[in-house]
């Protein structure tokens, strides 16, 4: 099997696999942003700083406090889950009576001031973070030679992205959430404290951001801007899958990444606006997107 | 506010233009007319149809493109190139305006922004754009072949006239039956369709024409910066429109004009602190939507109607003091257009 499709199978299955790790973080921010979407009925601008916020942390952590990957893999995730609640009950809390744009112009700001200070103390450059020793090195499959690391951040991607979906799908917290994005009012009326949910699913959701980030952090080099036009890109696939389903906003995540993995194969000088030609395709054809709903 | 007052401001705002290069850096107020009509053109779509789109960049940066590309290389006049640039950029409004119109709120948003990013890679790539040099050198030329631009008096004059033409069709776009239907279409959408108007096609219209003036306002910029580049297409500039118009006041005809002053005097001012404009524009953001959504113009306007409602309301406690006034027509309750 000396060439696949015109073209050596280490370049194809190379690209694939860039495209199953970008996949990744398309998905698990896209799925913080759908659910964060269903109960506070704000697109958070700021995902995408928050997922830079994430790395960040992981950096910082490693080099003040001297504490590794593993840890930084819980403990980044929560700082900034913690910072998200402080936003939600400073910020947000304010806005859910108003038009949904405010929502989307406050997290805009905020988006730009976390940037803006991040670059302010650390630069544009770029800050190294080194793998983790245990998952240094590679296997050769044969085909090709897939990195350790690479392979970890598809497991712990899918792992993360179906655990949620479990905890909203299968378990109680799960079904009072599904509820509370149906009809807050009523399920308040059980004896639900619906706010306190609000805070905590914001919460979750950017600490999902920080987990994608911590994630990236070995791979691409900690940097204020990573976030910034990653956004973009998920807001895309957000308008491609609808934010009507859980599993509807992973499964657009994986299927683009490995799309735009491909197109860095056979038509490089695409792969940065397949994704933005896929949409407005979907547009026309399906405007509520592939598992939205109509309404 | 009598008719008369209103046209006295008007005259000294326009005398104040007309000398303002005497006493400031005919650059800086270039620069401000520029992005005015820019936020003004953003404005017709954001204050008065209630579309938020975060793409502007797009139309504002290809015209800037497409003049300085018409100029520089073809040797067009600079007329013909702001027009080419005009034309290119409600070309691009249709296009993105045909896909985008096909969501609502903050979708329509999000797929603005999408779109204007794959134009910005378009830009990126593409050879005729410079990639991250961009166009420099754009040569001003000569107005209608006769008027050298290339004197920073004259050329003020020239975006002086161009800002006013384009603010007067807004204007005149604002107070026609179009206009009002635009403002019942930001209203009430489902209403506006229940009246029978195909809220699509006017939505689609005010979009390429707010795509049009914002191409204008590019390609003058860059005729006099003499220069196009990367930063007009990036998304920063898509979210500095919004900002000038959220913080001059959405929906008010002269608030743009001063977000963009502000805007453009906070990029200048502390341009040598890098970062800092970023954050002090995220500041801003925050600051508007929590404690001043109507922006500067619209709560000045609120400030002096609720001034005026009071002054009847204490015209009317004295008897015979509101002889003047046609009978039957109760003032409404101070409090009432704080709500509106």
């Amino acid at each position: 099997m000396a060439e696949l499709l015109g073209f050596p199978p280490q370049v194809l299955f190379g690209q694939l696999l860039l495209g199953l790790i970008n996949g990744a973080f398309y998905a698990i921010l896209s799925l913080g942003l759908a659910l964060i979407f269903g109960l506070l009925n704000i697109i958070n601008f700021a995902h995408g700083a928050q997922y830079m916020m994430g790395a960040f942390f992981a950096y910082l952590l490693l080099n003040i406090l001297g504490i590794g990957y593993w840890p930084a893999l819980i403990l980044a995730p929560l700082l900034v889950g913690v910072t998200g609640i402080i936003i939600e009950r400073l910020f947000l809390s304010r806005l859910y009576k108003l038009d949904h744009l405010y929502g989307l112009l406050l997290t805009f700001g905020l988006a730009l001031i976390l940037e803006g200070v991040f670059r302010h103390l650390y630069g544009v450059s770029g800050l190294p973070y080194a793998q983790p020793a245990a998952l240094q090195g590679g296997q050769n499959l044969g085909f090709m030679y897939l990195p350790n690391y690479r392979a970890w951040v598809v497991v712990a991607s899918v792992a993360v992205c179906l655990g949620t979906w479990l905890l909203i799908e299968k378990t109680k917290l799960g079904a009072y959430l599904r509820a509370a994005t149906e009809n807050p009012t009523l399920v308040q009326a059980f004896g639900i404290n619906v706010p306190v949910m609000i805070t905590l699913t914001y919460g979750f959701g950017v600490a999902l951001a920080g987990f994608a980030g911590v994630l990236a952090a070995p791979i691409y080099s900690v940097n204020p801007l990573m976030g910034s036009n990653l956004i973009i890109i998920v807001f895309a696939v957000v308008v491609i899958g609808g934010m009507g389903s859980i599993m509807g906003a992973v499964l657009t995540g994986f299927g683009l990444g490995i799309i735009e993995g491909l197109t860095k194969v056979f038509y490089p000088e695409a792969s940065s606006t397949v994704i933005f030609v896929i949409m407005a395709i979907v547009l026309l054809i399906k405007p509520a997107g592939l598992f939205g709903k109509a309404h | 506010m009598s008719q008369l007052n209103r046209n006295i401001i008007y005259g000294i705002l326009l005398a104040g233009l007309l000398v303002a290069p005497l006493l400031f850096y005919p650059i800086f107020l270039m620069k401000v007319l520029c992005f005015a009509l820019f936020a003004c053109a953003f404005n017709l779509l954001l204050g008065f149809t209630g579309l938020l789109s975060f793409g502007h960049a797009a139309f504002f940066g290809m015209s800037a493109y497409v003049t300085a590309h018409a100029v520089k290389v073809w040797g067009l006049p600079p007329e013909i190139g702001i027009l080419a640039g005009m034309v290119v950029g409600a070309g691009l409004g249709l296009v993105v305006g045909l896909i985008a119109i096909r969501r609502q709120g903050i979708y329509f948003a999000m797929i603005t922004l999408a779109l204007a990013q794959m134009v910005f890679f378009f830009a990126l790539q593409a050879p005729f754009t410079g990639g991250e040099d961009g166009l420099q050198a754009v040569p001003r030329g000569h107005l209608f072949g006769f008027i050298s631009l290339a004197n920073n008096t004259a050329m003020y004059y020239f975006v002086l006239a161009v800002f006013l033409i384009g603010f007067l069709l807004i204007w005149r776009v604002v107070h026609s039956p179009f206009g009002q239907v635009l403002k019942a279409i930001r209203e009430n959408e489902q209403r506006a369709i229940s009246l029978g108007y195909k809220v699509d096609q006017y939505k689609l219209t005010a979009f390429v024409m707010s795509a049009a003036l914002s191409g204008l306002a590019g390609s003058t910029k860059s005729l006099v910066f003499q220069l196009a580049s990367l930063t007009d297409v990036h998304w920063h500039m898509s979210g500095e429109v919004v900002l000038m118009t959220l913080l001059g006041g959405m929906g008010t005809l002269f608030g743009p004009v001063v977000g963009a002053l502000l805007v453009v005097s906070i990029q200048n001012y502390f341009a040598t602190f890098g970062a800092f404009v970023t954050i002090i524009q995220g500041v801003i953001f925050v600051a508007c939507v929590l404690m001043f959504r109507r922006g500067i113009v619209g709560e000045f306007n609120a400030f002096i109607s609720r001034r005026r409602n009071q002054k009847r309301e204490a015209e009317k406690a004295v008897p015979g003091g509101h002889a003047d006034k046609p009978a039957g027509r109760t003032p409404p309750s101070a409090g009432a257009p704080e709500t509106a």
